[in-house]
């Protein structure tokens, strides 16, 4: 076949795109996504029972904070790898920004704690149902995400999936922070920021083969 | 492409025409690197210029034009050469030569062959497209002529047209 063949099939009755397509199905995914987190956490884990408390809903508000903040950063960034060439224009420092304050909050307050408490800080009671929750219940975000980055056409896709699982992994925590009854820093900087880089990486991992085009 | 995003074929046609200049020696000077022919560039400009028609949702008048073609032509030659690599070391080497032998003689011609390949899609999709593209209905006729509403014909030909560039990829590989 001619080019000049192709070319001239493709211009016959062009229909007019929607430029605004790729930023509405990324919203249309986050709210989704958050949705079913919150959901999925609601019903198969409940609500916390101690909301009452002051100390309770100060928790679940920095947990919210940082899961927000995590998933508001790197929708920004998706919205531009979702697109061909993307990957260029864009350093994706500020999406780690969420991490490093979580950190330096938990380093902070595990050095004006006695020693002797850091063992129950760092590791909660619920440290091993965090672990499997977040990723659990982030499935189902990660393939809606991954939906609307199907919508685009990503040309990196290892960072495209990467992100993609960032924003799933933050979307999850969200939900998690209502049921979770662990209130100290150092366990939210572990275990919903080492669950959420685990969302990352697998994210990362299966880009390739998801946003393939 | 401002032009052409909202749907003015003469610009969309225009745009393509220059653009797939610019692939082909884009193309044929990275393929002459690794001593492919011209039938495999004219290959790679076909595939570039359905993948950008196809995606060309995607460009953000905000940014700057260039990088996004050269995004996509350049993820389009990676794909390609990811490809071939494993079926390259499949091919016996006389058979090889053979094929190259061939594409010199084809000169600029892809080795496509577009109502071919139409055949392999679903039916809806395959009546969508051979009445708008090829046959040059308009929309409300091909979807008279289709059995199927004008949203419908408009979903066929783009869903179409994504199918396409995989059957392209895919047959490229063998």
């Amino acid at each position: 076949m001619k080019t000049d063949e192709l070319i001239t099939a493709l211009s016959v009755n062009v229909e007019p795109v929607n430029r605004r397509l790729v930023n509405r199905s990324l919203g249309i995914a986050l709210a989704t996504g958050i949705a079913v987190a919150i959901g999925m956490t609601l019903v198969a884990l409940g609500l916390r029972v101690d909301l009452a408390t002051p100390r309770a809903v100060i928790f679940l508000f920095l947990k919210l904070v940082f899961a927000i903040g995590t998933v508001g950063a790197a929708a920004v960034y998706l919205a531009r790898l979702a697109r061909p060439g993307g990957e260029q224009r864009i350093s994706p420092g500020l999406a780690a920004l969420p991490f490093v304050a979580i950190l330096l909050l938990a380093a902070v307050s595990l050095g004006q704690a006695p020693s002797s408490h850091w063992d129950m800080m760092v590791m909660g009671d619920q440290w091993l149902e965090c672990l499997i929750s977040i990723p659990i219940i982030a499935i189902v975000p990660f393939a809606v995400v991954i939906w609307a980055v199907r919508q685009a056409a990503p040309t990196n896709l290892v960072r495209a999936g990467a992100f993609s699982g960032l924003v799933a992994g933050g979307m999850s925590a969200m939900g998690y922070a209502l049921h979770c009854t662990d209130d100290s820093l150092p366990f939210v900087a572990l275990w919903y920021g080492g669950t959420i880089v685990l969302c990352t990486l697998a994210g990362a991992m299966l880009g390739p083969r998801l946003l393939r085009w | 492409m401002l032009a052409s995003q909202d749907g003015d074929a003469a610009a969309h046609r225009v745009l393509l025409e220059r653009l797939s200049r610019h692939l082909r020696a884009y193309y044929k000077g990275k393929l002459a690197r690794i001593g492919r022919g011209p039938t495999e560039a004219e290959d790679l400009v076909q595939e570039a210029v359905l993948a950008i028609h196809i995606q060309r949702h995607t460009y953000d008048p905000n940014e700057p034009f260039t990088p996004w073609v050269h995004a996509i032509a350049r993820y389009k030659l990676i794909d390609f050469l990811r490809r071939n690599r494993a079926s390259v070391a499949d091919v016996p080497i006389d058979e090889a030569n053979e094929v190259t032998a061939n594409d010199d003689h084809l000169n600029a011609e892809s080795s496509f062959d577009l109502r071919r390949l139409l055949k392999l899609l679903p039916k809806k999709m395959q009546c969508a497209i051979v009445a708008v593209k090829l046959d040059g209905l308009s929309v409300a006729e091909a979807a008279r002529r289709c059995r199927t509403s004008e949203s419908g014909v408009k979903v066929n030909i783009h869903r179409g047209l994504k199918a396409l560039a995989a059957l392209i990829a895919q047959r490229a590989q063998t």
